[in-house]
């Protein structure tokens, strides 16, 4: 492991944070924009005497995972939007089973196949869930290939640190780039995972990990104590990033690699005399609501800048709770939003223009 | 006074089975508790659950264990094994979850050959949902999703499980065992042996499936049921070893 910077795409560099990380099994099934992933962890697991499986589905990887992630190990799976769809069902288990699973999400068109044109379509999917149940997930959202390897990092010390999956969400553009980053060293402490972990009965009480609670109570309670958990998460690991905040008028917001361009754009608008300032999540659940409503109340208005439908958007307006205008500036997949796009977009809705779309 | 018939150490001490009255689940249970015993790997056990009456295992055998959704229990047990490839791993499923909705994931594990042994109540039957049409449900069989019968033109054919499994390169044992007499239980003990001695001998996948009775979804008298065990079932499902390495 090397502080030196390297140029490596994300797909791999998402592989080697793992593998530096400590994760000790992959388990995974092909598909653009992520396969890279698996392709370099097949023979650097085995490389280092640790495990590789190429499931027969993404349903057969997720439950891989989680059966290795009982047994204190960590374990990872990666996937792309439609076929991460495939993989809700067992993150509802994880959820409720409290299993540190980690699941890499290098996003693609949707909805159905789509295509594998970049998009940002799969933030409800994330961040709401596509299992049954109340649950929540945590999702990390990189913007660099840098973040790429800090958040994969991070992702594999959440999921242990608070026994509750982990999703990052990377896209097709971050996955498919290359950029300089440097690994360092895994930064985070090991987590003890003795007292829940796994390992046999071995001079101990049998353990179960379930979520079935044939008592309304028991249940009731159990509920409860996810949602607590979380709350302490979003005490404790809710992350954003801002730019120029302190005199913005108008705030460009946006998740993962769209960043890059609202922070460009950002520097146009300065330029033509237009106070513009940043706001990026990192974690897009827990969500920082609590400092967009206090940049709302200063009467900060918003501009959701999105390759979706307007996903991210209804949380930044629910976070505002009208205290401000919001609008959306997006495109729903395909060619990332430009700088000149951002720009005038802004633009036309300071004007009180229609803000929908900005390639209309 | 000398203690000649007790519950096996690697079973819960205070239970009473909550199973259907003449449901074979109960044998079939003490079965893997006793050989359990016998090899002496309760501590060494790490199991992944089904979904369906077989779930019920885990209140009755006092072992390690993780909840995997309904058939995905061998996908479950091979991230368990992979990850500690030390440990026994076992499963135990009806028919539905190892068959139907986990065929994919079962077969697979066979093919890939990982040392993990599985164990599939075979009931002919939803038995949890009360006794829905499954992929082992008779060709003539009513239930409550075929009334008037399973025929092939509208529902298809039942699986013959162990065959399939025993076709798996890496399956190293298959068979399929009855709970019906007391000379069949016997046999059945020594195939659940051998599916677990496999593993520990490292030579890849042990499978053995059971047939079992189903008296409340069969609408029919314990004994009635083990009759319909002989007559009906093993002529389609015969009995037998259909691989050994």
């Amino acid at each position: 492991m090397t502080t030196e910077k390297v140029l490596i795409k994300g797909n791999y560099a998402i592989a080697q944070a793992a593998v530096n990380a400590g994760c000790q099994c992959y388990f995974g099934y092909p598909i653009t924009p992520q396969t890279e992933i698996g392709e370099y962890l097949s023979g650097k697991m085995q490389e280092l005497g640790r495990a590789y499986v190429c499931a027969e589905s993404e349903l057969g990887a997720i439950n891989m995972v989680m059966g290795a992630v009982s047994t204190g190990v960590k374990a990872m799976t990666s996937s792309s939007s439609c076929a991460v769809a495939l993989m809700q069902e067992a993150l509802s288990y994880a959820a409720s089973d409290e299993l540190p699973v980690v699941l890499v999400n290098v996003m693609r068109t949707g909805p159905g196949l789509g295509y594998i044109y970049p998009a940002q379509g799969d933030y409800n999917q994330a961040v709401y869930g596509g299992g049954n149940g109340d649950y929540k997930i945590i999702v990390l959202a990189p913007s660099t290939v840098q973040e790429c390897v800090d958040l994969t990092y991070r992702a594999f010390y959440l999921a242990q640190k608070y026994r509750n999956p982990v999703i990052l969400l990377a896209d097709g553009l971050l996955g498919q780039m290359m950029e300089p980053a440097s690994f360092g060293e895994y930064p985070y402490p090991e987590v003890d995972v003795s007292g829940w972990a796994l390992t046999g009965a071995k001079g101990r009480e049998a353990r179960k990990i379930y979520s079935v609670a044939p008592d309304e109570k028991k249940q009731i309670q159990h509920i409860y104590d996810l949602h607590k958990k979380f709350e302490v998460i979003a005490e404790n690991e809710t992350t954003y990033e801002e730019f120029n905040i302190d005199d913005a008028e108008i705030v460009l917001t946006a998740f993962g690699s769209m960043t890059r361009n609202i922070k460009a754009a950002m520097n146009v608008l300065r330029s033509k005399g237009i106070k513009a300032g940043c706001f990026r999540p990192v974690t897009l659940s827990p969500f920082p609501h609590n400092r967009i409503s206090e940049l709302a109340l200063k009467g900060k208005d918003f501009a959701v800048v999105e390759m979706n439908m307007g996903q991210m958007f209804k949380d930044v307006k629910y976070a505002v709770d009208g205290k401000s205008k919001v609008d959306l500036i997006n495109r729903p997949c395909g060619e990332w939003l430009s700088v000149e796009e951002i720009v005038a977009g802004v633009e036309r809705v300071m004007q009180g223009g229609k803000a929908y779309a900005a390639n209309i | 006074m000398q203690q000649i018939f007790s519950k096996p150490k690697s079973m819960k001490k205070d239970f009473r089975y909550t199973f259907c009255p003449g449901c074979d689940h109960g044998i079939a249970i003490r079965l893997i508790g006793e050989v359990i015993d016998e090899l002496g790997v309760r501590e060494e056990i790490i199991s992944s659950t089904s979904v369906g009456c077989s779930v019920f295992l885990y209140d009755f055998l006092d072992i390690d264990a993780v909840e995997a959704p309904h058939g995905r229990a061998l996908a479950s047990a091979t991230g368990v094994k992979r990850a500690r490839p030390d440990k026994v791993v076992f499963t135990y499923s009806g028919d539905g979850d190892f068959a139907s909705i986990g065929l994919a994931e079962s077969m697979h594990t066979a093919l890939r050959g990982e040392n993990i042994t599985a164990f599939c109540i075979n009931n002919t039957t939803y038995g949890m949902t009360g006794g829905q049409l499954g992929p082992t449900t008779l060709m003539g069989q009513k239930t409550t999703t075929s009334p008037t019968g399973r025929n092939k033109d509208y529902y298809g054919y039942p699986i013959k499980i162990a065959e399939h499994i025993a076709l798996c390169d890496g399956t190293a044992f298959s068979a399929r065992v009855s709970l019906d007499t007391v000379a069949n239980i016997n046999k059945a003990k020594q195939a659940i042996k051998k599916a677990f001695q496999v593993q520990l001998e490292g030579k890849g996948f042990g499978f053995v499936e059971i047939l079992s009775s189903c008296p409340t979804n069969w609408h029919m008298t314990p004994e009635e049921a083990h009759e319909r065990v002989r007559n009906e079932m093993m002529p389609v499902f015969p009995l037998g070893v259909f691989k050994e390495i």
